[in-house]
């Protein structure tokens, strides 16, 4: 009797569809349990430890005088609060400057992105020129070369353009275009414009759409929701984007926050360095909070990756 | 019957004879502004550097002097550096490494976390914050952890139990694995995420039938849950291979490839041919480490493919 009445409650809390390996039976067997939720609390500790523990050191160390930081790196509590370092990453390191310029880097970036693989999954997919299945597996071909085969022949590329000799080094434009060249963003985004119903383009025909009016007015807005995956992901990748950027844009007011906080490092006092470390990464942990569930419903990476 | 099905054939047959004209006119040239972007950047900075990667590995070019032929002079010169085996050596060394502390924690986690009833996006959400810290800022993050003294971070820690301190850094044998250990805690929340997703993919009812026949939970995972998973693990582990013999910016931030070399990677060696200082604007040898690289991991991948396909297939 004992062991119905938990069962009736925890099934109405766990419907079938969604039982993992653990069954209601094993579920109520005491010594299972109490194994698996001990198992849980310390995965919990464990991952607390590990993925919030060296954050929140470092929003410690970004408010601790270096000395304190020195002495006793592991004292869960300082002995002095500065928090005119916050203040000084702006007023000495000038952290909004390099931020402003990931920002710049990283719209100019986007709209390179997203204009070249709308367009070209348009063209591919519903316009469908002769020889366009050529050119998409032309596009599929640079996927399986790895990106240390582009690294010193991009890097003469952008000296030097080909052609019309323009020398893009040290303008945004050599982070920029590059980033555009993405064949992830085409393939995907062809493969949703390929599974949108054919029978509204052809009704946008009828009214008297041109390939432009289509594009604009039909194709995209209904492609809002990949178009939202591919803007995360570029966003994403220009703030991790370290060695591209390192190279090609050597004057410092150019240079995005990756590429200026190493060289920072012993310029400057440890505390302030660390504080600047800490700013670097209010934003993108603000990001993650908020489109959370983008992230990690996982959704968007396994497509990828299965595709 | 004969005389509806005229107008069609007569049209299809004027499609056909169009002429330039009418091409352009109707949807030649919009078709053609649409394709253009993609023909400039692809035609500029992706099939254009490809081409010429293949020329550069056999010119001599430094940006000095106009390129000359070479033949195959970079490959013999690179073959002959010390320094290519050793760069090979560590990456191996880094990418078997990686894989004995990175590869099964991601599984093993996702494995306990789709079990959790409580907290669970608090789980996912604490497994994924390293992957958002910005790499550059993790690596230098962990190189105040990594400092040698006993005043370090780790050191301090394991100052406590009387252990150390470590040169963790410094030292050549403990390098290779400090690295790793920072490269792995920078990337295991991707991948928990991705077998999340494929735990969920497992179809229950195969759960239920296993319970009649008796299995336990152990039994369990091992019949039901890591066959389903059998897809996703394999190309994860092709995907951290090929990803871990491209890495660069932590042995370069976190080492620069010290001490005598113990992390000097294969992708950090093509950066100093290219643009270190001591060597630097060797070009050509640097294209042609590339393109040995590039060979290797797409011959690996077509034999790991080729060896896996009976196996990744049939679920």
């Amino acid at each position: 009797m004992k062991l119905q009445l938990p069962f009736r409650n925890s099934r109405k809390s766990l419907p079938s569809a969604q039982r993992g390996i653990i069954s209601l039976a094993d579920w109520h067997k005491r010594r299972i349990r109490w194994s698996v939720q001990s198992l849980h609390a310390v995965t919990l500790i464990g991952l607390l430890i590990v993925g919030l523990g060296p954050i929140l050191w470092l929003a410690k160390a970004a408010i601790t005088p270096t000395q304190d930081t020195l002495r006793q790196p592991m004292a869960l509590w300082p002995n002095g609060f500065n928090l005119d370092l916050l203040v000084q990453t702006f007023t000495k390191v000038h952290i909004e400057r390099y931020f402003m310029n990931t920002v710049w880097i990283a719209i100019g970036s986007w709209i390179c992105q997203i204009t070249v693989a709308t367009t070209a999954a348009y063209a591919l997919s519903v316009l469908r020129p002769r020889g366009s299945r050529i050119l998409y597996g032309m596009i599929l071909g640079t996927m399986f070369v790895p990106s240390v085969v582009l690294l010193v022949p991009l890097y003469l590329t952008v000296l030097n353009l080909p052609l019309v000799n323009i020398k893009l080094v040290d303008t945004f434009w050599a982070v920029w275009l590059p980033a555009g060249a993405s064949a992830f963003n085409v393939v995907i985004i062809k493969r949703f414009f390929d599974n949108l119903p054919r029978e509204i383009f052809e009704a946008a025909q009828v009214d008297g759409a041109g390939p432009f009016r289509l594009f604009w007015s039909i194709v995209l807005p209904m492609s809002r929701p990949i178009v939202g995956v591919v803007s995360v992901f570029a966003v994403i990748a220009t703030w991790k984007d370290y060695l591209w950027p390192k190279l090609v844009l050597p004057s410092l007011a150019l240079q995005p926050l990756s590429v200026r906080l190493p060289d920072l490092e012993g310029g400057i006092q440890l505390d302030l360095f660390l504080a600047s470390l800490a700013v670097a990464t209010l934003f993108p942990i603000a990001l993650f909070l908020i489109f959370q569930r983008m992230f990690l419903s996982g959704g968007a990476l396994s497509g990828a990756i299965k595709g | 019957m004969s005389s509806r099905a005229e107008p069609v054939t007569a049209a299809s047959g004027v499609r056909k004879r169009r002429g330039l004209l009418t091409w352009v006119s109707r949807d030649g040239l919009s078709t053609f502004a649409f394709l253009l972007p993609l023909l400039l950047i692809f035609g500029t900075f992706s099939w254009f550097p490809i081409v010429r990667s293949f020329v550069m590995s056999v010119q001599h070019t430094n940006l000095v002097s106009p390129p000359t032929w070479v033949g195959l002079d970079n490959f013999a010169t690179v073959l002959a550096d010390p320094l290519f085996g050793k760069s090979i050596a560590n990456t191996i060394y880094f990418a078997l490494l990686a894989l004995i502390f990175g590869y099964p924690i991601p599984l093993v986690l996702a494995v306990i976390m789709s079990e959790t009833r409580r907290f669970k996006g608090l789980y996912s959400a604490l497994a994924y914050l390293p992957v958002v810290v910005p790499p550059v800022v993790a690596v230098l993050l962990w190189k105040v952890f990594y400092k040698g003294g006993p005043n370090g971070a780790f050191n301090s820690i394991l100052g406590n139990v009387g252990i150390g301190p470590i040169q963790w850094l410094g030292d050549a044998a403990m390098a290779m694995p400090a690295v790793v250990v920072e490269a792995t805690w920078a990337a295991f929340g991707g991948t928990v995420i991705i077998y999340l997703a494929a735990l969920l993919s497992v179809p229950p009812e195969l759960y239920d039938a296993a319970e009649v026949d008796g299995a336990s939970i152990l039994q369990k995972i091992r019949y039901v849950t890591l066959p389903h998973m059998r897809g996703i693990l394999f190309i994860t582990l092709i995907l951290q291979l090929i990803a871990t013999a491209q890495i660069f910016t932590e042995p370069f931030l976190l080492t620069e490839g010290g001490p005598a070399n113990a992390t000097t990677t294969v992708l950090l060696l093509i950066y100093q041919y290219a643009f270190g200082s001591s060597l630097g604007g060797h070009f050509g040898e640097a294209a042609a480490i590339s393109l040995m690289l590039a060979a290797f991991l797409g011959v690996f991948t077509a034999v790991y493919f080729w060896l896996t396909r009976s196996w990744s297939t049939e679920s």
